[in-house]
C-alpha cells in the first residue's frame, strides 16, 4: 500500500467537498443577501400611499406606486387570458400528436430557445409590429410582449405533465370508446391539472418581473391609467426608471417596487412547488 | 345481408351497428378538427420565431445595406454623424457573458456536487429549492442589488486587491488596471454570473442524478473517494448535458438587459481594463432605442438580429447536447 498516495486522494478529496460546500454556501449567502437588502431597504417605505397615491412628478415629495401597480395587475391579467388557452393548447398538441413528424419536432425546438431567448428582442419585436404602425405605446403592446415570453413557459411544462400522465389511464378510456379529443382533454388534461397550473404560475412569476420587452411596448405613464390603449405604468419599468434617477424619494419607490416583485414573484414559486408537490404524493 | 330473411334480432343488431357506424364517422372528424385546432396554436411559437427574424431582418435592412456586413466589425459609435458599428458592443457582450461563465461553472459544478454526493438527504429538497428561487429573483433586481450594493463594496475592496494581485502579472495586468469605481465589465461579468447560477446547477444536478447508482456505486465500490467519483465517472458520463446546461447558460447571459445596464456603465468605448465602462447589444438597447430616429433606430434592430441571432445559436447547441445526453440515457 502506497500510503504516500491514499493520502494525497484523501487530501485532494477533501479539498474538493470543502470547495463544493463553499459554493453551495455562496449561492444561499447570494440569495439571503439579496432578501435581506430588499426587506432592509423596501420595508421602510412600504406603506398605505403605496397602493393608494399613483407615482410622483420630478422634484415632488410623497407618491407611491398605485397606478404601476394597477398597470402590472392589468396587463399580467390580460397575458393570462390570452397564454392560457394558447399555452395549453400547443401543448397538448405536442403532447398527443408531436412525438413524430416535423412539425411537431420542430415546434419543439423552437420553443425550448423561445424559452431562453433574449426578451429584449422580444419587446423589439413587439414594437415593430405593434406600436411603431399605432404610433404610441400602450398597454396592448406590454401585453402582447408578455404574452410571447410566456407561451413558451406554458407549452413546454404543459407536454411535460402530459407526458407523466400513466399510460393505462388513457388506454382505459380509449377502450371504452371514448374518441381522442375528449381523451386528451377530460382524461389527460384533468390528470396533469395541478401539474399544468404549476406551469402557469411558473409564467406568471416569470414575466412579473419582465423589464426589457416593456421598456418599448408599454413604457410608462406618470398618471394613473387603466385604459389598455395607453402608455401603460407598470411595476418593472417603474422601477428601472425610478432606480436610475437622481431624486432620493424615487430611489426610495424603486425599492419598495422591488420588494413587492420578487416577494410576490417567490411567492408564486413557491405556491407552483406546493401544488405540485401534493400532486406527485397523491 | 339482402340473401336472409330479416329477422328482428339482425334487423336490430344492423340498426345499432349503423349507429355505432355514424358516431365513429363523427369522432373521426371531431378528432380531426382537434387535431387542426390545435396545431394552430402550436402553429404560434413558429409564427412568433418567423415574426421576429422577419420583422428585425426588414428594420435593420437600411443599416445593413449602408454598411454591409462591415457593420459587425466597425469599431464606432457615433449617433449625431450616424457611423455606427457593433464591434464595442459586441465585445462587451462577449466579454461580460465569457466572465460570467468563468466564475459561475465553477460554482455550479461545486453546488451539483454537493446537492448530489455530499447534501444529507434532508436537506437535499430545500437547498435545492433554494437554488431555484434564486433563479426566480427577476433580473431588474439582480441590477439594482449590482448598482446599489455590489458595486461601492466592489470599488471599495474588490477592485484595488485585484488590482495588486491580477493587476500586477504580466500580459494580463492591464486587464485590471484604471480607475476603480465599482461599475464597468468586470462588475456586469460578476452579478451575470450569480444571476446564470442557479440555472447551470440545476442542469448540472438534474443530469447528475440520471447517472445509474450502479456506475457510481461500483466507483465507490473500487475504493474511489467522493471526488473521484465526481470527476472521473459522474461527470465524463454527463460531459453532454453539462455542456448544455453551460451553454443554456452562456445563451442567457448574452441576451440578459436588466442586470447588465444597471452596472455596465454604459460608455460606448472600447477599453483594455476591464475595470472600465462598456456596453453590451443588450443595454446599449436598453439605453438608446427611446430616443432613436429613424436611421440610428436601424441600427439598433441590426444589433437585436445580430444578438438574436448569437443566442439561436448557442442555445440551439445547447439544446442538442442535452437532447443527446438524455438519449443516450434512454430518457
Amino acid at each position: 500500500m502506497d500510503a504516500n498516495l491514499y493520502r494525497r486522494r484523501q487530501r485532494i478529496n477533501k479539498i474538493g467537498i470543502t470547495l463544493s460546500m463553499l459554493a453551495m454556501g455562496l449561492g444561499l449567502t447570494a440569495l439571503l443577501w439579496i432578501l435581506a437588502v430588499l426587506v432592509g431597504k423596501g420595508l421602510a417605505g412600504l406603506d398605505l400611499n403605496i397602493f393608494t397615491q399613483s407615482t410622483p412628478a420630478p422634484g415632488s415629495e410623497g407618491g407611491g406606486l398605485a397606478n404601476a401597480i394597477v398597470g402590472s395587475l392589468m396587463m399580467l391579467g390580460f397575458t393570462t387570458l390570452v397564454c392560457t388557452p394558447v399555452g395549453i393548447f400547443a401543448g397538448v398538441y405536442l403532447a398527443e400528436y408531436g412525438s413524430s413528424g416535423w412539425f411537431g419536432e420542430t415546434t419543439r425546438f423552437v420553443t425550448d430557445i423561445m424559452l431562453s431567448a433574449p426578451s429584449i428582442v422580444i419587446g423589439l419585436f413587439v414594437y415593430a409590429i405593434a406600436v411603431a404602425p399605432a404610433g404610441h405605446f400602450s398597454g396592448w403592446a406590454g401585453s402582447l410582449a408578455l404574452s410571447l415570453i410566456a407561451i413558451p413557459v406554458i407549452v413546454r411544462t404543459t407536454e411535460n405533465m402530459l407526458k407523466l400522465v400513466p399510460g393505462s389511464l388513457r388506454e382505459a378510456a380509449f377502450a371504452l370508446g371514448a374518441p381522442r379529443w375528449r381523451v386528451a382533454t377530460f382524461v389527460t388534461l384533468r390528470a396533469a391539472q395541478s401539474g399544468v397550473i404549476t406551469g402557469l404560475l411558473l409564467a406568471l412569476a416569470r414575466i412579473s418581473g419582465e423589464t426589457a420587452p416593456l421598456l418599448f411596448t408599454a413604457l410608462n405613464n406618470q398618471f394613473f391609467s387603466a385604459d389598455m390603449s395607453d402608455p401603460m405604468a407598470n411595476l418593472p419599468v417603474v422601477i428601472f426608471q425610478f432606480a436610475m434617477s437622481p431624486y432620493d424619494n424615487w430611489i426610495r419607490l424603486a425599492w419598495t417596487g422591488a420588494l413587492l416583485i420578487t416577494f410576490a414573484v417567490l411567492i408564486l414559486n413557491i405556491l407552483a412547488r406546493v401544488l405540485f408537490r401534493d400532486k406527485v404524493q397523491s | 345481408m339482402s340473401t336472409q330473411t330479416p329477422s328482428l334480432a339482425t334487423d336490430r343488431s344492423a340498426r345499432s351497428e349503423h349507429r355505432v357506424l355514424a358516431i365513429a364517422r363523427r369522432q373521426v372528424w371531431e378528432d380531426l378538427i382537434f387535431q387542426k385546432v390545435t396545431m394552430l396554436f402550436a402553429l404560434t411559437v413558429l409564427l412568433a420565431i418567423v415574426g421576429i427574424i422577419g420583422s428585425l431582418f426588414v428594420n435593420s435592412w437600411p443599416s445593413f445595406s449602408k454598411f454591409g456586413f462591415e457593420f459587425i466589425w466597425r469599431v464606432e459609435w457615433d449617433i449625431i454623424n450616424e457611423e455606427f458599428g457593433a464591434a464595442i458592443a459586441i465585445v462587451g457582450t462577449l466579454a461580460s457573458a465569457s466572465i460570467a461563465l468563468l466564475i459561475a461553472v465553477p460554482l455550479a459544478f461545486g453546488i451539483a456536487l454537493f446537492l448530489t454526493e455530499t447534501c444529507p438527504v434532508v436537506m437535499r429538497r430545500p437547498l435545492g429549492t433554494a437554488v431555484e428561487l434564486l433563479a426566480a429573483v427577476p433580473s431588474i433586481i439582480y441590477g439594482m442589488f449590482g448598482l446599489f450594493v455590489f458595486a461601492p463594496l466592489f470599488a471599495q475592496y474588490g477592485q484595488p486587491a485585484l488590482q495588486s494581485t491580477l493587476g500586477q502579472m504580466p500580459l494580463i495586468g492591464p486587464m485590471f488596471g484604471g480607475a476603480m469605481n465599482g461599475i464597468g465589465i468586470l462588475a456586469a461579468g460578476i452579478i451575470l454570473a450569480f444571476m446564470i447560477l442557479p440555472f447551470i446547477a440545476a442542469v448540472m444536478r438534474d443530469v447528475f442524478e440520471i447517472v445509474p447508482p450502479i456506475l457510481r456505486e461500483s466507483a465507490y465500490g473500487v475504493g474511489c473517494t467522493t471526488w473521484e467519483v465526481v470527476s472521473k465517472v459522474v461527470l465524463p458520463y454527463t460531459q453532454k448535458g453539462v455542456i448544455g446546461g453551460i451553454m443554456l447558460g452562456l445563451g442567457r447571459a448574452l441576451g440578459e438587459t436588466m442586470a447588465v445596464t444597471f452596472v455596465i456603465g454604459n460608455s460606448n468605448r472600447l477599453a483594455a481594463s476591464l475595470f472600465a465602462p462598456g456596453t453590451s447589444i443588450a443595454s446599449t438597447l436598453a439605453n438608446e432605442f427611446g430616443e432613436a430616429d429613424d436611421f440610428h433606430m436601424s441600427t439598433l434592430y441590426a444589433l437585436g438580429l445580430l444578438l438574436f441571432v448569437i443566442t439561436f445559436v448557442v442555445l440551439a447547441i445547447a439544446k442538442i447536447m442535452i437532447l443527446r445526453a438524455e438519449r443516450a440515457k434512454g430518457f
